[in-house]
């Protein structure tokens, strides 16, 4: 028997309201995850994957559908989805210590202030910002600022991880090393994540599945790519890895060619 | 420094051209004696007058400065305060005297009274006039009141605004309306305000109600920009700071502390800038009106002498209110940098 979906999108529609009429952006768009999953989700810019993931977050309104989170209906924004942005977000006006300890004090509000500095540490140095953990953001690097990003949403233990194109503004060096961290982290605590993307080789080394949208408008889920390797996973493995071609073929043939094929039909 | 130096000569020359009967626009030459009390060397004499006048043998008496200048006034003050207290220690000390001999000739009531008498005059101080440096600190303390007042008022009404378009489409009009009155048409009601809630303090105090009245002219009239930046502020804070906030579920008070404060503290320091600037313009007007013992008094005291030593006097008085706005915008330029940080998206 199937385990009951942890994560549910039924449904889901965003209508915006214009003098011209209404601009439909996604509509009917249905995703199921389980428990501990990582679900990448890759379209073509402006298709309307980051709508998706903000009505997930709470912080856009859902014109249509809803979205069940281990089986209750979710309504606004709450800490039990930690959200990394496509910019860091981080308050310039607060040491890394203070934005991560914001959102730990909200959620943890019934810790002591000791156990509450051991959560904030402990996330700290694990994204590796051991040393710099009083700094001020300005004085960080982008790569380390969205660090601290991570640190922040997986410091909240939230039921769900979402990741809006994290790492969209970064070099490549700096993309695969903070893939790494992303993937450390997760390997630790397995939280239900779903990440937006444009990076076809990010969502392969990062994702068990991978949910491809159409374009807009009314973008809705196209195909769906089951991703079968292993973890703890290692870049150097997959890269070399003969299925690792055919996933990448996969994904990139139905962003060229399949993708315009289902709009036209729709 | 050219630029200084054209002014200066501009200066002297529309001052040789500019006499009437008893006033002549004076020369920087002039000034500097009406500031320093003295003539510098090498240069004829600006005033010859009063080298030759009855009152040039009691220049020696005050450090050889010109008493009718501001430094030689301040200095007379200085040694008539002086001797005031040499003479108040003179009384203490015959008192004191008066009171050993009283207890050792066994009279306890009279030795007693004795040095009641004493101490009396060991409290007294000297209230003389005020000097031009007196005024300067009144002045200062006049502004910084009104300004300090005007903020606590500014800023909450301004995040208000901010926050909420229904308080700020309310609060508008009455803000568009208020915000060009003259500084002297809000002069007679601060006045009737402040006669109808201070009591007349004691005439040597220096928070006299015309003080008030002054820093209430002050407030009012700095209260706008503080406001308007305040709501301009809080109203652009950066969606993402806002989404951070909306994710973590910060209750209002923290979300305000936290969150709307800090990112709109760049533009509130702007608007507390243009405030003071506009506070500091104010206050000479409202000094004069309300006779409080500020530099807009200095200068009218002045203007109502009417001779060229008192307008070479005035002169000065341009310089330092200049100067000292010049000192405040800048002191609040440094907070403003202080507050900003270099990249607010981060």
């Amino acid at each position: 028997m199937e385990e009951a979906a942890y994560f549910e999108a039924i449904n889901l529609g965003k209508t915006y309201k214009t003098p011209n009429g209404d601009a439909v952006i996604v509509k009917g768009f249905d995703l199921k995850m389980k428990k501990g999953e990582f679900v990448c989700v890759l379209g073509h810019s402006g298709c309307g994957k980051s709508t998706v993931l903000s009505m997930v977050a709470g912080l856009n309104e859902i014109s249509e559908g809803s979205v069940l989170i281990d089986q209750k209906e979710i309504e606004g924004a709450a800490p039990d989805r930690g959200v990394v942005f496509q910019a860091p977000c981080l308050l310039p006006w607060m040491s890394t210590w203070d934005n991560v300890m914001l959102g730990v004090e909200q959620v943890y509000y019934h810790a002591t202030q000791e156990e509450r500095n051991q959560i904030v540490e402990y996330y700290l140095s694990a994204v590796g910002l051991g040393d710099a953990m009083h700094k001020r953001p300005g004085e960080l690097s982008g790569g380390m600022r969205q660090r601290v990003g991570l640190a922040r949403a997986f410091a909240l233990s939230p039921k769900m991880l979402l990741l809006d194109e994290p790492f969209g503004m970064l070099d490549k060096l700096t993309k695969f090393e903070l893939q790494q961290v992303l993937l450390d982290l997760w390997n630790r605590e397995r939280l239900t994540a779903m990440m937006i993307t444009h990076d076809v080789d990010e969502a392969i080394y990062l994702a068990d599945r991978v949910v491809m949208m159409t374009n807009g408008p009314a973008a809705r889920v196209g195909e769906v790519v089951k991703i079968d390797f292993e973890r703890p996973r290692d870049r150097r493995d997959i890269m070399s890895d003969p299925k690792y071609l055919e996933y990448r073929e996969q994904l990139i043939s139905f962003l060229e060619e399949r993708v315009y094929q289902m709009d036209e039909a729709a | 420094m050219i630029a200084f130096a054209g002014f200066v000569i501009l200066w002297s020359i529309f001052s040789s051209i500019v006499k009437t009967d008893s006033v002549q626009i004076p020369s920087p030459h002039q000034s500097w004696y009406a500031l320093t009390g003295t003539a510098i060397p090498g240069f004829a004499h600006p005033f010859p007058d009063s080298i030759s006048g009855a009152e040039a043998p009691y220049f020696a008496e005050n450090d050889g400065l010109d008493p009718k200048s501001i430094n030689g006034f301040a200095k007379a003050e200085e040694i008539a305060e002086q001797r005031y207290l040499e003479s108040q220690q003179d009384r203490v000390d015959n008192f004191m005297e008066k009171s050993r001999q009283a207890a050792a000739e066994g009279d306890a009531e009279k030795a007693e009274k004795y040095k009641g008498n004493a101490e009396m005059f060991a409290g007294k101080t000297y209230s003389g006039n005020k000097t031009f440096y007196d005024q300067i600190w009144i002045s200062l303390l006049t502004v910084s009141i009104g300004f300090f007042i005007a903020t606590i008022v500014a800023v909450p009404i301004g995040v208000l605004c901010g926050i909420s378009p229904l308080f700020n489409t309310a609060m508008n009009p009455l803000i568009q309306l208020f915000k060009p009155g003259s500084p002297l048409a809000w002069f007679p009601i601060v006045f009737v305000v402040t006669t109808w809630g201070i009591d007349t303090p004691p005439s040597d105090s220096i928070w006299q109600r015309a003080l008030w009245t002054s820093a209430g002219v002050v407030m009012l009239c700095s209260l706008w920009p503080t406001l308007i930046n305040t709501a301009v502020g809080v109203a652009s804070v950066d969606k993402d700071h806002l989404n951070v906030a909306k994710v973590l579920k910060l209750g209002w008070a923290k979300r305000i502390w936290k969150i709307v404060l800090p990112a709109s503290l760049p533009l509130i320091f702007t608007g507390l800038r243009l405030s003071i600037g506009v506070g500091w313009m104010v206050l000479i007007a409202a000094d004069m009106m309300a006779q409080n013992q500020g530099l807009g008094k200095f200068v009218w005291d002045m203007y109502q002498n009417g001779d060229t030593m008192s307008t070479a006097q005035i002169i000065v008085a341009v310089f330092v209110i200049g100067g000292i706005g010049f000192f405040l915008d800048r002191i609040m330029l440094v907070f403003q940098r202080l507050v900003t940080f270099e990249d607010q998206n981060v």
